[in-house]
Parts: structure tokens; C-alpha cells; sequence
């Protein structure tokens, strides 16, 4: 059942009936920034809580989102930016640079588009610079910058991420539709991003890692057991209740043709192993 | 009222009215209140009817109920024949509009790879064969998922038309897979602010982050480092977004069933 499309449809019949739930048209609108899940027997908690968020919390629920994608794409960005910085890394006349390159410049247009995007909201852009990361993630990784297949080990990992954190925060941008877009717009090219760095994995040079697809097979196919966090989850079978080997693949495609979500609390804490404190 | 039908299969029915378009909606709306929202309306009646009589409210509603049931009734015999000369398939509206759109879309790709697999082109390597096996399997998964989860209200089949693609050669192939795969990125990318259910959006979004890991694989196969260049990737570092009837107008050559979006949200 949906509520919101029955208000909807009964607005088309009887056009004040926002105004007969809420003296606030506004207020009604807001309840789609809450998806449409919602229980039957939940509705009037439901409509009580909508009530609360029309009066000010949808705005900052977008800035929060955008603030914490724009802190992603400072992690990226400064990564590969350091990454193309240190001499002797990715190897000289090869592809490879280019491809870093390529990645880079579209994790900065991210960074400004989302400083400018919450600036122009009124809110206030978080600011972080390569001093603010440590990119061993605490000594886990220390070879990042001195040894190439651990520094793609890593890009990965903060692709797949970033892939898995945009889709997590989809449904809290739905109040604002030309926002979602344009997250959407962004979830893509980073899935492009890790889809390339999986591949240059595979290469010799790039850690030999043959097994790697350019998608995501079952749970952690990266080779490295430390990025656990990073594909919790991946291994789901079943999409909206639906058991996808039922349908007639193998247990690896079916993984593999759904990415799955991350919440903001997972992705934080995935990201907050490579923020100094 | 003037109504009109289209039966999209054996089993299922699609409704619209050319006029007022307002009142095809209310009757879906009606269709799933009468079967699960009726306590909801109880509870809530007292809001409800402030204003608004509650008992022409019902009236409404018995009258919307009734047109859903004589249509029913009406395409119960019907093999989907007649619904395609009344102008094409019909996706049907809100977010079931949009799951058919995308399971179109996912019918198309699926049958593309599937031709592929089943006669591959001149001297593929094992590599590129199990790449694109996997993307096969895939593009089915996606395309049967929608179809189970749209049960009654899923299009029938589409018929494709693959006349201009030589699947003898890897140049052709490829080039279809890389338009395929770019326009399923850009459909999904620009179907998702149309979506009403977060459920839904997200689905699209486990869906979309997958072709574009295809179409990054596709244009690499075809020119490495080429995975999200300018031709798909603008200054602001974003992926290209298409509204339905965009996508629609370019996959249309490759499908001979004549698609109608016109119901789709926008």
C-alpha cells in the first residue's frame, strides 16, 4: 500500500486535502523525504513524525548527505592525488597513469560541485586536505604509496565504497529531486571508476589478482581479508523478496547483478580508519 | 468517460482512460484500497471527510472500483493482439510504469547478450567470452527479477530487432554493447527521481552501479582507459542521465513491439 500515492490521488479529486491534514501544504509534501514504507497501523506515528521534519529537518537532512558524499570524494580525490604525486608509484608510460588521471579529475569535479552545491543551500562545506587522511588506514595498509598493487588494492576498496555509499543514500534525497539525480550521476561513474580499477588489478603489474571481475562476486572478492566492512553484505541473493538463483542463475551471477547499499553508519566507519583524528 | 484498454497477456490487464486522465489513476488507486488500505481509510476518515463528504468520497470510489472490474472483465479473453494495435505496449504509470520501463529495457539487453553467447564472434578469446557469459547471466537475472516482481502488471515479451548488428564481428558486438550499456546507465540514471517508492530506488540503484561496471568493462574491451571519458563523463565529473523518452526513442530501433510510455511519470 502507499500512502503518498492515495493523497496524491485524492488531491487530484479534491485539491485541499493537504490543507485538510496540515494547515501546511509544504508539510505533506515533506512526507516523501520518508519513502513510502510505511505499515499500515504505523500511519498516524507516521504522520506525526512528518510533521516534525516539515518544520526545518528536510533541508539539513540533504546537507548532511551532501556533506558527508563531499567528504568521500575529498578521501578519493586527496588518494589519488598523492597517489599521482609520488614518484615511481604508478608506472611511468604506461596506461595506468592515464586511467589515475582520468579518476582523479573526476573525484575533484566532484568535490567542487558538491562544496558549491552546499554552499548555494546555505549550508556549510566540510573541508578536508591531504593532511587529514592517513591512507595506511593506521598501518594496515603502510605500503600504500610505495608499492602499486596495494595502492590499487586500496583504490578499490574506496570505489566499491563509494559506489555502495551514494546508493545507501539514495531514498534520503528523494524530497529533492534534481539532488537525487545528480547523486545518481555521480554513483555511476564511481561504479565506472571501480569497474576500471578491478581490471587493472587483474594485470600483471597491477598485483596479478586474476581471479577479480570487473563486479562484485559474493562477499569480499577482493583478495585482501582487511576490507571486510567494505563488502559486507555483497553476498545478498535476495531482492525484494525475490531468491534471484531461483531464477536460473548461478549463486555467483546472482550476487554479482545486484550491488548492494551501504548505510552512512557502515561507510563512516570504513572511512574514518583513514581520517586522522 | 471514454475508455479504452490494452491486454499486455494472457493473465494481466492494463487500463487507461484517454479522458480525463486524472480518474485511470483513481481507479488504481481504488483497486488497491479496496484490497488492502480499508482499515487505513477507517482510521483515518475523520481527516478525511473533514471537508470532503465521506459518502461521495465512497461513491467515487465504487464508481472507479466498477470500471476496473468491466475492464477485467473485458480483456480476460483477450490475447494481447488487439492491446497492440490500440498502440503498442503500454508501460502503465507511477513507479509499476517505471519497473516495466526498466524491464524492457533489461529484455533488450538480456537478448542482445544471449544472441551473443549463443553465436560468438570470429576467434573471441576465452576471456572476453566469459566476460560477456557473465554480463549474459546478469541481464537475465535483472530482466526475470522484473518480471517476477511486476507479476500481473508485467509487459509481455518484447520482440527485438537485431537486423543491424553482425554478430560475426567483434567491432559490431561491441559498439552495441557500449550503446546498450551507456543508455542503461543514463535510463536508470534519469528514471530515479521519478521513482516514488524508496524500496524501489533503491532496487534501480543496485541495478544501475552493475551496468555501469558493464559498460566501463565494454569500452576498456574496446579501447583501454576509455571507461568513463568524455563522452559519457561531463566537466562535472557526472554520468549522463536520459529521460524515458529519450531512452525509449533510441532503443526503439532495436525493438519491433511498439512501446507506449505515454502514461509514465515525469
Amino acid at each position: 500500500m502507499n500512502i503518498i500515492n492515495i493523497l496524491e490521488e485524492i488531491e487530484k479529486v479534491d485539491g485541499e486535502v493537504y490543507e485538510r491534514l496540515s494547515p501546511r501544504r509544504a508539510a505533506m509534501k515533506q512526507f516523501y523525504s520518508f519513502g513510502s514504507k510505511v505499515a499500515v497501523a504505523a500511519v498516524p506515528l507516521a504522520l506525526g513524525s512528518m510533521f516534525k521534519k516539515a518544520y526545518g529537518q528536510s533541508t539539513s537532512t540533504v546537507l548532511d548527505v551532501l556533506n558527508f558524499a563531499l567528504t568521500l570524494e575529498y578521501l578519493e580525490y586527496n588518494f589519488y592525488q598523492t597517489g599521482l604525486n609520488t614518484a615511481g608509484l604508478i608506472p611511468a608510460g604506461t596506461p595506468a597513469v592515464a586511467a589515475i588521471t582520468t579518476i582523479r579529475d573526476h573525484e575533484l569535479a566532484h568535490v567542487n560541485l558538491l562544496k558549491g552545491a552546499i554552499t548555494a543551500s546555505g549550508g556549510t562545506p566540510v573541508a578536508f586536505t591531504a593532511a587529514n587522511f592517513d591512507y595506511t588506514a593506521k598501518g594496515t595498509f603502510p605500503t600504500v604509496f610505495t608499492n602499486y598493487p596495494t595502492f590499487l588494492a586500496v583504490a578499490q576498496a574506496f570505489e566499491d565504497t563509494g559506489v555502495r555509499a551514494y546508493k545507501g543514500q539514495a531514498p534520503s534525497l528523494m524530497s529533492a529531486p534534481d539532488v537525487l539525480q545528480t547523486a545518481l550521476q555521480i554513483h555511476s561513474v564511481e561504479a565506472r571508476h571501480a569497474s576500471h580499477i578491478r581490471q587493472m588489478r587483474k594485470a600483471p603489474a597491477g598485483g596479478g589478482v586474476t581471479a577479480l571481475k570487473p563486479w562484485i562476486t559474493g562477499a569480499n572478492d577482493s583478495g585482501v581479508p582487511q576490507v571486510d566492512a567494505v563488502y559486507k553484505g555483497e553476498d545478498n541473493v535476495v531482492q525484494a523478496g525475490v531468491n534471484i538463483p531461483s531464477l536460473g542463475v548461478s549463486t555467483a551471477a546472482a550476487t554479482e547483478s545486484f550491488d548492494e547499499f551501504l548505510v552512512k553508519a557502515d561507510v563512516l566507519a570504513i572511512a574514518s580508519l583513514f581520517i586522522r583524528s | 468517460m471514454i475508455f479504452s484498454a490494452v491486454c499486455h497477456a494472457k493473465d494481466s490487464y492494463n487500463i487507461y482512460l484517454t479522458e480525463p486522465t486524472i480518474k485511470f489513476k483513481t481507479i488504481y488507486l481504488m483497486k488497491n484500497f479496496q484490497q488492502e488500505d480499508q482499515e487505513v481509510l477507517h482510521k483515518e476518515s475523520g481527516i478525511l471527510t473533514a471537508r470532503l463528504q465521506r459518502r461521495s468520497f465512497l461513491q467515487y470510489a465504487g464508481a472507479g472500483a466498477a470500471g476496473v472490474a468491466l475492464l477485467a472483465a473485458g480483456c480476460k479473453k483477450d490475447d494481447g493482439s488487439e492491446g497492440l494495435r490500440l498502440g503498442g505496449v503500454n508501460l502503465g504509470s507511477g513507479d509499476v510504469g517505471i519497473l516495466n520501463y526498466a524491464y524492457a529495457l533489461e529484455q533488450l539487453e538480456a537478448a542482445f547478450y544471449d544472441a551473443v553467447v549463443k553465436t560468438p564472434y570470429a576467434s573471441i578469446s576465452a576471456t572476453e567470452l566469459s566476460l560477456l557469459t557473465d554480463i549474459r547471466d546478469h541481464e537475465l537475472a535483472h530482466r526475470e527479477f522484473f518480471k517476477k516482481a511486476l507479476g500481473a502488471n508485467a509487459i509481455i515479451g518484447l520482440e527485438v530487432n537485431f537486423k543491424s548488428i553482425n554478430f560475426a564481428d567483434r567491432t559490431s558486438v561491441l559498439a552495441t554493447a557500449k550503446a546498450f550499456e551507456d543508455l542503461g546507465v543514463s535510463a536508470y540514471n534519469g528514471a530515479g527521481k521519478l521513482i516514488k517508492s524508496a524500496d524501489y530506488l533503491v532496487l534501480a540503484g543496485k541495478i544501475v552501479s552493475v551496468e555501469a561496471r558493464h559498460a566501463a568493462l565494454i569500452r576498456d574491451l574496446i579501447e583501454n582507459g576509455t571507461f568513463a571519458n568524455a563522452e559519457v563523463v561531463d566537466s562535472n565529473g557526472l554520468d549522463k542521465a536520459r529521460t524515458p523518452k529519450e531512452v525509449l526513442t533510441i532503443a526503439q530501433s532495436f525493438i519491433t513491439t511498439v512501446i507506449n510510455a505515454s502514461n509514465l511519470p515525469s
